[in-house]
């Protein structure tokens, strides 16, 4: 039977009862402290960094046009003439059109997932959607230049074109790369966010609140349509901004399949450009202060977009989580 | 007794067969894109893929070693420059902060996390590119590394607060210090998670290519050190799919592949690790 | 929380506390002594005037109803209340005449063990576990620590039933052998007090068994201070019992006399099963 001598220990530990400033030092508690609330404060300071550089870089353009260069349609590097319109009118038919079809679509498939699928079901279906908010941009693109453009090209657009084509939305030639095609890859890429969070808030409303409507004979859907949905629709409308933000923040598959064209056009058909794919094309490539210095303040502009609407997602979300308490 | 219309129950059944129509259209698109790709790019997928470097413009052949490689090169520097600062920002939340100044800090997460890759780029470029007069490794490294602190940090607050605190006690009540707490026992505790975490968190940043396109910009060859601009395999892809060159479309599928198989690998693993460490908490 | 009137009335309500220490017994020195404590989460006072002394040694048990503060002393007595946020205390607390509050916390921590109500082993192996006190404290020698981490089951006893398996995860053992780990891992640093928590209320007989028989054999190794809210134990085990009562310490004496001849009408009250 092995033994230690038991005083050996004890006296150890003892000896160390007298903690110097080096001992206390190891023990780990200041530096760790200090440390992580280094590293803590030292991401607002990233943040801030990002702001000011930004702001920064930013004032050459609006020292020069103003606030007009929201406003102006021009946009020739070469003459030293800019204006963000065609941009923001860009991102803005490319992701209304995206949500357009993301939002039913994407609140449908959550109220198939919450209500009508067994739990088992619902799970494996909604990890294969979330999979697909992994997927990287960049191969949404490549889906989208090769595949779903001769799609729409030779099967979608024709008869949208023959039926409605008289509309202007509906106007002018098709040649792929439009706002349309853009539109529809942003749906696809932003659906997964609107399922996964309105899922997730179908969920939380409580049980009773569908058993009292059933109870009174009405069906399933009536119930769902009626009762949960109301219910739920702050959390929902908080998924929709989310998602929204992600929309206009999206740059590689928008600017592999809108065509890349600073126009402002009435048809959906029309090649188009926006923010987030006029700095991807043309950064790299701008010379002169001032073409930077318009791209920046696009940059800005979408930074401070998307920070809005993102704070607006989360006071709905924070909203219905407080409901649920 | 009332008996339900056949309105009702034709619009009861039409709906929700409508939304499960939805829900099978949206999971049959990660299929259609799978399929896509596993068709058209593992075909094109040969050795020479992984080993040649890419051709000078008009000739075929040729492969993205130097895309693979440099990939590697700025995922390591991005690991490096955001999960350190990630996951002790997180620690700090979850065991030390008070209250106000966690609420703040969270709020200033999910803030930057909010930000757009394009606009996170040009940062970049503004800090690293501009000052040192060209692209490189680093400033690439710069951009994806900012971004991956938010998920750090958020990761690693939640997979901390889940250890319980029985656990934190037990080891205080035998004279620990509360740092060596949290890093000889509480850390150790939630490291599957936080292991996890980091796997999503690469994953997510592994395809990321607008924040690249002018920090690292590419490479026709190999990038030596840390300073060059260097070849990744998302801009390699944008760069050959938009091309007009047929050649380079077959590549660029071939490259896609590789990394959606790469990225979807590291996702499914990640999150079946999660999963199974819920449930076994759960027991 | 209670009023200032509340917390007054309180005061006058219940008989004058027996702040009067046991007189110590011949040869029994005093390891652990109390004068005045008093304790507060945030305004609520929830120790009230505890003096006494825990003999070396023994076996001291503190009975009461729930919440009357029985737990809440106990973990003064090791300064874990300090992990608590918005937590006060007054009063005098002395270790082998040391003031425990100049010493440092995690010193006291190591010179005075814990085990707690419900068992906390950590997700490590069973040697992991019950190194772990000695390896965070400095002894990291691989023999010292085997030999250490076996005297210490040993003495928990359960040595026998986990010196094959000592490498695999502690989750695997039954409730009572974690509690019986957790004791050991309290053992381990070779605590010269060691605080138990309701130990017992969340095991079966059996465990229960084996747990009181074992710490009947740690006396000579160290003092023993015990919670619960089994009267049987406390009369099986301890040699002291002090009675609590919302807040404050009734009564203190040796066993036999608390449960067949107790000072008070409180005391009384509660041993006969008046209440509680």
């Amino acid at each position: 039977m092995a033994t230690t001598s038991p005083t050996y220990i004890a006296e150890t530990l003892r000896r160390r009862t007298s903690r110097g400033f080096l001992s206390r030092l190891a023990g780990g508690d200041e530096i760790s402290y200090l440390i992580t609330l280094i590293c803590a404060v030292s991401i607002l300071l990233i943040v801030g960094l990002i702001v000011f550089e930004l702001w920064l870089n930013s004032r050459l353009t609006f020292a020069t046009f103003g606030f007009g260069f929201l406003k102006t349609s021009a946009w020739d590097p070469n003459a030293n003439k800019f204006g963000a319109l065609p941009f923001i009118f860009g991102t803005c038919v490319t992701s209304f059109l995206g949500m357009l079809i993301a939002v039913p679509l994407g609140v449908a498939s959550a109220i198939f997932l919450a209500e009508m699928a067994p739990p088992k079901l619902s799970n494996i279906l909604t990890f294969l959607i979330e999979l697909l908010a992994a997927i990287p941009s960049v191969i949404y693109g490549l889906i989208g230049i090769f595949i779903l453009v001769p799609i729409l090209k030779d099967y979608v657009v024709p008869p949208i074109q023959h039926t409605l084509g008289f509309l202007p939305i509906f106007a002018g030639n098709f040649y792929g790369l439009s706002f349309f095609s853009a539109g529809i890859v942003l749906s696809v890429m932003v659906v997964p966010f609107i399922i996964s969070v309105s899922r997730e808030v179908l969920m939380a409303v409580p049980v009773e609140q569908r058993e009292a409507a059933l109870a009174l004979g009405a069906t399933k859907w009536e119930t769902t349509w009626d009762i949960v949905l109301p219910n739920a629709s702050t959390g929902i409308f908080g998924s929709v901004f989310l998602a929204l933000a992600r929309a206009l923040g999206e740059t590689m598959a928008v600017t592999m399949v809108v065509g890349n064209a600073p126009k402002i056009s009435a048809s959906l058909f029309s090649p188009g450009y926006s923010i987030a794919a006029v700095i991807a094309n043309e950064f790299a490539e701008a010379n002169g202060q001032l073409y930077i210095s318009s791209l920046i303040f696009m940059a800005l502009v979408l930074f401070g977009l998307t920070i809005i609407i993102n704070a607006v997602a989360r006071i709905f979300i924070m909203t219905t989580q407080g409901k649920g308490a | 007794m009332m008996e339900i219309s056949a309105t009702r129950r034709f619009v009861n059944t039409f709906m929700l067969s409508l939304s499960g129509v939805c829900t099978v259209a949206v999971v049959s698109v990660l299929f259609f894109i799978l399929g896509y790709l596993l068709f058209h790019g593992a075909a094109s997928l040969n050795w020479d893929f992984f080993t040649k470097l890419p051709k000078p413009s008009g000739e075929t052949g040729g492969g993205m070693a130097n895309a693979i490689v440099g990939s590697g090169k700025v995922l390591l520097l991005a690991t490096l420059i955001g999960v350190p600062i990630g996951f002790l920002a997180g620690v700090f939340l979850a065991e030390y902060s008070g209250k106000t100044f966690a609420f703040l800090i969270r709020y200033v997460v999910d803030l930057l996390n909010g930000v757009p890759s394009i606009v996170i780029g040009i940062v970049a470029y503004a800090l690293v590119v501009r000052p040192m007069k060209h692209y490189s490794t680093l400033a690439g490294g710069v951009a994806l590394g900012i971004m991956m602190i938010p998920i750090a940090v958020r990761t690693t607050e939640e997979f901390l607060r889940a250890v319980p605190n029985s656990i934190r006690e037990g080891a205080m009540a035998l004279g620990a210090t509360k740092a060596k707490t949290v890093f000889t026992v509480v850390i150790p505790a939630a490291i599957s998670g936080l292991v996890s975490g980091m796997m999503l968190n690469l994953a997510r940043v592994a395809g990321e290519t607008a924040p690249l396109l002018f920090t690292a910009l590419g490479n026709q060859f190999w990038s030596a050190g840390w300073l060059a601009p260097i070849a990744t395999l998302p801009v390699m892809i944008y760069n050959y799919a938009i091309s007009p060159e047929e050649d380079l479309h077959q590549q660029a599928w071939a490259a896609g592949f590789v990394l959606l198989a790469l990225v979807l690998i590291i996702n499914v693993t990640a999150r079946l690790i999660i999963a199974r460490g819920a449930s076994a908490q759960r027991r | 929380m209670a009023s200032p009137q509340q917390q007054q009335s309180v005061k006058d309500s219940v008989t004058e506390t027996s702040g009067n220490p046991p007189a110590p017994k011949p040869g029994a020195a005093l390891k652990l002594t109390a004068r005045d404590v008093n304790f507060f989460y945030g305004a609520f006072q929830a120790l009230y005037d505890i003096s006494l002394d825990i003999p070396a040694n023994k076996v001291t048990a503190f009975i009461g109803p729930s919440g009357c503060g029985k737990s809440t002393f106990l973990r003064t007595m090791n300064r874990m209340n300090e992990t608590i946020r918005n937590t006060r205390v007054e009063g005098e607390l002395k270790l082998d005449n040391e003031d425990l509050f100049s010493m440092d916390v995690t010193d006291v921590r190591r010179r005075v063990g814990m085990v707690f109500q419900k068992s906390n082993p950590f997700p490590k192996t069973i040697f992991d576990n019950v190194a772990y006190g000695l390896r965070v404290n400095g002894i990291k020698k691989s023999s010292i620590v085997s030999a250490a981490v076996e005297q210490s089951l040993k003495r928990a006893a359960l040595w026998n039933e986990v010196k094959d398996k000592l490498q695999k995860p502690a989750s695997a053992l039954s409730g009572g052998q974690q509690q019986r780990l957790c004791i050991a891992r309290a053992l381990a640093v070779e605590p010269e007090v060691l605080l138990l928590d309701e130990p017992c209320s969340a095991l079966d007989p059996i465990a229960t068994l084996k747990i009181e028989e074992l710490l009947f054999q740690i006396k000579d190794i160290t003092t023993i201070v015990i919670v619960t809210h089994n009267m049987q134990q406390a009369a099986r085990l301890a040699d002291f019992t002090g009675f609590f009562f919302m807040g404050k310490l009734i009564e203190m004496d040796v066993t036999k006399k608390i449960f067949q001849n107790p000072g008070k009408k409180e005391t009384e009250d509660y041993v006969t099963g008046r209440f509680g």
